[in-house]
């Protein structure tokens, strides 16, 4: 092991049971077993089992949410990690900054650890900013003399001066936000773990997130970054891992590894889509979407069902669709209604969303779907979930191969013409 | 490195000597692995995080009595209140002998730790499953929440308490040196209320049963000590057997501090006392034990 390696992970795996945890029928069978003769000891197990009841090999029941992952960090490096939703990242995270423990593996780690897995937990609403600077300081490891002298640099990168004595139930997401990345930004660890918090927030924040990621590391402290946005982690990481099921499947340098990244796994059927049992949970999630295409050129659409779960109370979402080209570059955003139709109160809903996709040349685009209640209020993203092929040119009579260099669309025109006298 | 999960060490300094690290404190090396079956208290890094207890409690009393019309002074009325109907009907309508004392005083004396016992048991029992969001995303030693519960009940204590030197000169209760023994029998009732809290949070991660047995447990356990009645209701020798109830030892602890009540909590305090740090050192124990799988369960 080189001095200079802050994180060795060597066979990290983390396996989960899948399905309900049945604590009703282990509990009456504990309390069933300390009633019987001679069994005390068998009711303080079944107490102390808690989730290793499996713990002799795979079965149906269980997930390798992350198997057998080695690789090593050095010092100063910042280091991308992709993939696509289950595919490992988070509980990557949550293993290095010790939420959860692996099943297998190890991993050492030299340093203080900072992370920030989501924006604003340990927020509490009713407390003001100022007080949830200190509680959240406090959450990640800081004192309070400490947490004093960073406190006005806090302020100032997170821009809340003026709002530091009101309560943050009251602040929009964006100072929400920026407030949350500021307090674990400014913690000073050696090494900074940051789980997709620029998916919400503006370009502006983003881009300071960004340069102070840099700076960070250019003090000689590392960075472990989740994103599924491509733009951020090409220009702050200078390497990167692809995860892919639970395994590394790329690494290496983060041009290579995004451009694997986009263009892997989607050679199966991806016109429908169901929700990873291990995604992360949200208020309101994508469960399943089915898409066809119809029609034919140049009057196409992108027919989707979409299957939507309220699975805690959010304000009433709406939904918005994502069109992206091979490389994963935007291409256009549907946007059927802008006003919250889909409440909390509804159950599990069926959506059906027509896009008259405009003229566009042949290839593979992706789709992206995501549900929020305000534009800057995420509640669920699918990324990147469905891929569709158009084959035919928009322009009839055309022999020549389109190429995405004058785009991607052909917009309809005429053209009339007389002779000039 | 045989060190268990979740154990921090420092490095010795010239491991660290790289010079990519422009500053000198020596960094911590962490070791992750599968969790083990040996456990440590993890005293140390708890220790370390000291002030996120104190940080937690201040936002619990911060965010307790916000929008209610009475704020604090719930934590006054719930004893007293408490109080009044006792005095009323074990007290008057019972004829429950008080050791010579005034009913009203001698049952708020015990009913002052009680409160704190019994609300600081239901919050902790609850305090893991309400914070459950940190939990899943944020890592600190999991302890520092329920001591945070029990910390800010503390806090009710000490103005419950207020108003018990109140009552005690309205009757005339003068203090003496003795009343200085109430600092340890409160601080008692902190470490039963926090072991037997530890027990409950944690087991309520996996059962949410732990919900419904808490009210059931708190209303037992208040017949089961001596506050409606006298403990010398009991013949004798089976009193070291019913102070195995660590509230016991400090109801009597305080009558008797306080009040110059006529009991004589000698050996009832030891079996309290031995009761109450066997209940503190299994729970922590057992707390330890269940905390790994909190985040993938909760």
């Amino acid at each position: 092991m080189g001095a200079d390696v802050v994180i060795a992970a060597a066979g990290l795996g983390k396996r989960y049971q899948l399905g309900e945890t049945p604590a009703t029928d282990s509990f009456r069978e504990a309390l069933a077993a300390t009633f019987s003769r001679s069994a005390i000891t068998r009711a303080a197990r079944a107490l102390t089992r808690f989730g290793r009841r499996s713990d002799n090999g795979d079965d149906a029941n269980t997930l390798w949410s992350l198997r057998d992952v080695s690789f090593d960090v050095v010092s100063g490096a910042t280091l991308g990690i992709i993939g696509r939703n289950g595919a490992g990242k988070s509980t990557l995270l949550k293993i290095l900054s010790r939420i959860t423990p692996p099943t297998t593996g190890r991993a050492r780690i030299v340093g203080r650890v900072g992370s920030l897995l989501e924006v604003g937990t340990g927020f509490h609403p009713d407390l003001t900013g100022r007080e949830n600077i200190y509680l959240n300081g406090a959450l990640l490891g800081m004192r309070r003399r400490e947490i004093a002298q960073k406190f006005d640099e806090i302020v100032a990168f997170a821009e809340i001066a003026r709002f530091l004595d009101t309560q943050v139930k009251h602040y929009s997401s964006g100072m929400y936000m920026r407030l949350a990345f500021s307090v674990a930004a400014h913690l000073e660890p050696d090494i900074l773990v940051v789980d997709e918090v620029l998916a919400v927030g503006d370009v502006d924040f983003q881009r300071k997130c960004i340069g102070k990621m840099g700076r960070v590391a250019d003090e000689g402290r590392t960075v472990l970054f989740v994103s599924h946005n491509m733009a951020a982690v090409r220009s702050l990481c200078r390497t990167a891992m692809v995860l892919d099921a639970g395994r590394i499947v790329r690494q290496g340098d983060p041009g290579t590894c995004i451009a694997y990244y986009v263009a892997q796994g989607f050679d199966e059927d991806a016109s429908t889509w169901t929700r990873p049992s291990n995604a992360r949970d949200s208020a309101l999630a994508f469960m399943r979407v089915d898409s066809h295409v119809t029609g034919h050129q140049p009057s196409l659409a992108l027919e989707l069902d979409v299957v939507l779960e309220p699975r805690g109370r959010h304000k009433p979402a709406f939904i918005a669709v994502d069109i992206l080209d091979g490389s994963g570059v935007g291409l256009m955003q549907a946007l059927p209604r802008v006003d919250g139709f889909i409440r909390d109160d509804a159950g599990s809903q069926r959506t059906r969303i027509v896009i008259d996709l405009p003229p566009l040349i042949p290839g593979a685009y992706f789709v992206t779907l995501w549900a929020g209640s305000y534009f800057t209020e995420t509640l669920d993203v699918a990324e990147r979930v469905i891929r569709f092929e158009v084959h035919e040119s928009p322009t009839p009579g055309r022999s020549m191969q389109h190429s995405a260099e004058q785009g991607h669309i052909v917009p309809p025109s005429t053209v009339t013409w007389e002779a000039i006298s | 490195m045989a060190v268990p999960a979740s154990n921090v060490e420092e490095t010795p300094a010239d491991h660290v000597t790289d010079g990519r690290d422009a500053r000198e404190r020596p960094r911590p090396v962490l070791v992750i692995e599968p969790p083990k079956s040996r456990i440590s208290l993890g005293l140390r890094e708890l220790w370390e995080y000291r002030e996120l207890s104190y940080f937690l409690a201040w936002r619990d009393i911060k965010v307790r009595y916000k929008q209610t019309a009475l704020g604090a002074s719930w934590a006054i009325l719930q004893p007293v209140f408490a109080m009044v109907v006792f005095s009323l009907f074990f007290g008057k309508l019972g004829r429950i002998p008080s050791d010579g004392l005034p009913y009203p005083l001698w049952s708020f004396a015990a009913l002052v730790p009680w409160t704190f016992f019994s609300q600081a048991l239901m919050q902790s029992a609850n305090s893991l499953v309400m914070n459950q969001g940190l939990l899943r995303k944020v890592y600190f030693p999991r302890l520092a929440i329920p001591i945070g519960t029990v910390l800010s009940a503390a806090v009710d204590l000490a103005l419950a308490f207020v108003v018990l030197l109140g009552l005690m000169a309205f009757y005339h209760v003068g203090l003496t040196a003795r009343s200085l023994w109430v600092i340890p029998f409160a601080g008692l009732a902190f470490v039963a209320a926090l072991g037997t809290g530890l027990w409950l949070a944690a087991a309520s991660v996996r059962y949410r049963d732990v919900r419904y047995v808490v009210p059931i447990l708190v209303q037992f356990w208040l017949f089961a000590t001596p506050i409606a009645y006298p403990a010398t209701l009991l013949p004798e020798r089976w009193r070291a057997v019913y102070a195995l109830n660590p509230m016991t030892g400090v109801v009597e602890g305080f009558r008797w501090a306080l009040l110059d009540a006529n009991t004589r909590p000698g050996p009832m305090i030891v079996a309290s006392t031995t009761a109450a740090f066997l209940i503190l050192i299994g729970g922590v124990l057992y707390f330890r034990r269940t905390e790994r799988t909190f985040a993938d369960i909760v």
